[in-house]
């Protein structure tokens, strides 16, 4: 994928340096505080940088429409209320950008100005200007510029979104970001399943495969090119690998038994999945340039759903060795397997943050299937989630918003999020229904 | 998959099966009249040596329906997240066995299957278990193991399209599936 060019702004001028100084406490959002009030923020459409056309619409129009997409990724995190722009006082011009009206701002209650330019380049792409505000201060709180394709304006926004997120809350974004996932249709009995992806928000919907081949659990590599996934093509359940862009499909290795549960190393070199032999499901590793397998635990258990930590020296699994479903931790090599769940029910399906901070599982009980986060330690465990079938968590790239699917009792099943706070649980909308997600890491 | 031919398939080998076995008294394939169905012309074709004449005798030998007729069903079932084979399970799969060395050449794949109430990767592994549970007994009854393969389809394809004990104890299974003979 395209990279989107950092750009200095040339647009400051030297009132601006003389206000960038913050009076008082620096604007903040803070995303552990638990119950809170979403910070009302304006969003108001960014300006046109000059009269040019692009191929995907007049300056006018995309300002219009960066400002659509940064409010709503702002608002999906929970920690932002984009205000109605009917409200607005005023408008936004291109003078504005740079010296705002924040006694109109103020009048509506707005603590924070995102606003910006949209500017077409001799080339056919497009700069977007992207400023945010402290509106009580009236001082600015970050500003970028990004350089792209026209067609690259949606990603231009939604690193502006997260430019005022980490700016705001202190945390790496996550807007940039793909999720690749299960789409499901028919009954259960003769459920269809093709791998789809889109971004994070929804947009650039497609599917990867047609159908014709039960898929499942597919995961993205640290370069988020190739996705890893399991296939029954030809009644032969394995681990493969699908390349973005070529769409190319390669069965991993040359396997005699199931190989399954599959995921990437951090550093993208190898892959760990279970493989069941006769019955016996254990944990390999495989790596891609050699080809060589290593075998991770042995005994008679299931051990299966592998999942590095983000520096790559562990990895958490789950084993039913002690007579029901739990999570364990070893070292990459294998060794030092120990059992770190020790919650009410069975504990599955862990996937290590990427900040390496959580640990996020299911918590099968009662009935019952939740989202649970608990330290690498297995200390601090915390439910967020209760569902007939909630499931199959994945990690933002930011490790601050866990992806799983719901499933209900009718066999319907789509996209979910919710914060490691376990608040602003929130559907994730698909085409058709929806499972296995995996949640890109922040895009180049 | 071969476990539902076409109709008409299984009318062309039945044809083919009754012809090869006439030999001692030629069965006469007529056409039937153009008012009446297939199906209904059936019945009336005399069968040499066969004393139940009807539906048993559109069965064909080493089919999927001759295993669920002789075994008495092609599927065993499992108790909530176990693989072992309970005493109804023991004697299916003793009649499959039997039926198996009837039926020498051919070939079945074991088919594990999980209900909806385990996660995707665990019950992927659990039909796993259940599959060669009933492989194993198999091979315990002196089957060849050249003969038997097995699946896991975890929970992704249920008998039964339901979320009660009914419907998840009906997919908690592992279904024996001819596949050449």
């Amino acid at each position: 994928m395209r990279s989107i060019l950092l750009a200095a702004i040339l647009l400051a001028s030297p009132a601006l340096a003389q206000t960038a100084a913050p009076l008082g406490a620096p604007l903040r959002v803070d995303i552990n505080a638990g119950l809170m009030q979403p910070m009302p923020i304006a969003v108001p459409a960014f300006a046109p940088g000059n009269g040019a056309s692009t191929e995907a619409g007049t300056t006018t129009q995309l300002g219009e429409r960066a400002a659509q997409v940064i409010a709503n990724d702002l608002k999906s995190s929970g920690l932002f209320k984009p205000i109605d722009p009917a409200a607005y006082t005023t408008t936004v011009g291109i003078d504005d950008v740079l010296k705002p009206d924040f006694p109109a701002w103020r009048t509506i209650a707005a603590q924070a100005l995102v606003t910006g330019t949209v500017t077409a380049n001799p080339d056919g792409g497009i700069t977007l200007a992207c400023y945010a505000y402290d509106v009580f201060a009236g001082s600015e709180i970050a500003r970028q510029g990004f350089v792209t394709t026209a067609a690259g304006w949606r990603r231009a926004a939604h690193k502006c979104a997260d430019l005022v997120y980490s700016r705001l809350t202190g945390e790496a974004g996550y807007f940039d970001s793909r999720i690749v996932y299960v789409s499901e249709t028919g009954p259960r009995t003769k459920r269809i399943k093709r791998l789809a992806i889109m971004d994070q928000d929804g947009a650039g919907h497609r599917f990867l495969t047609s159908g014709q081949n039960l898929v499942l659990t597919p995961r993205f590599a640290p370069g988020q090119q190739t996705i890893t996934y399991m296939s029954f093509e030809n009644n032969r359940p394995r681990v493969w690998l699908y390349t973005l862009g070529t769409g190319r499909q390669e069965a991993v290795g040359q396997f005699a038994a199931m190989t399954f549960a599959p995921r990437f190393s951090p550093d993208g070199q190898n892959l760990v999945f279970s493989m069941a032999v006769g019955g016996n499901t254990d944990i390999y590793r495989f790596n891609i340039a050699t080809r060589s397998v290593t075998r991770l635990t042995s005994g008679p258990g299931i051990d299966t759903s592998p999942s590095y930590s983000p520096d790559g020296s562990k990895i958490v699994f789950e084993s039913d060795r002690g007579g029901s479903q739990q999570v364990y931790v070893m070292n990459a090599d294998g060794s030092g397997q120990s059992r770190i769940s020790f919650g009410e029910g069975r504990s599955a399906s862990p996937v290590w943050s990427p900040r390496g901070d959580y640990i996020a599982f299911t918590r099968i009980g009662g009935g019952r299937f939740g989202i649970g986060v608990m330290r690498p330690d297995g200390s601090g465990e915390r439910l967020l989630t209760n569902g007939y079938q909630d499931e199959s968590p994945a990690w933002s790239p930011n490790g601050r918003v866990i992806l799983f699917a719901r499933g209900d009792r009718s066999g319907r099943s789509g996209l979910w999020s919710v914060d490691i706070s376990g608040l602003n649980e929130r559907r994730i909308a698909t085409p058709l229904d929806a499972s296995d997600p995996a949640w890109s890491p922040l895009l180049p | 998959m071969t476990r539902h031919l076409p109709k008409f398939t299984l009318m062309a080998t039945l044809a083919l099966t009754l012809a090869a076995c006439g030999a001692k008294k030629k069965v006469e394939l007529e056409a039937p009249p153009a008012t009446a169905r297939p199906e209904a012309a059936q019945p009336s074709i005399p069968i040499q040596g066969d004393t139940t004449p009807g539906v048993a005798n559109s069965i064909i030998p080493g089919s999927q329906e001759d295993l669920r007729d002789k075994a008495g069903t092609d599927t065993v079932l499992f108790a909530y997240d176990s693989y072992e084979l309970d005493p109804d399970a023991r004697a299916t799969l003793t009649r499959q066995a039997a039926w198996l060395r009837a039926n020498p050449s051919v070939r079945v794949t074991l088919e594990g299957h999980c209900d909806e109430r385990g996660t995707r990767e665990y019950n992927l592994a659990l039909g796993d278990r259940r599959a060669n549970s009933a492989k194993n007994f198999l091979a315990s009854q002196g089957i060849d193991v050249a003969r038997l393969t097995t699946i896991s389809y975890g929970k992704e394809k249920p008998a039964v399209d339901g979320s009660d004990e009914a419907a998840w104890a009906q997919n908690r299974r592992a279904v024996t599936v001819v596949m050449s003979r």
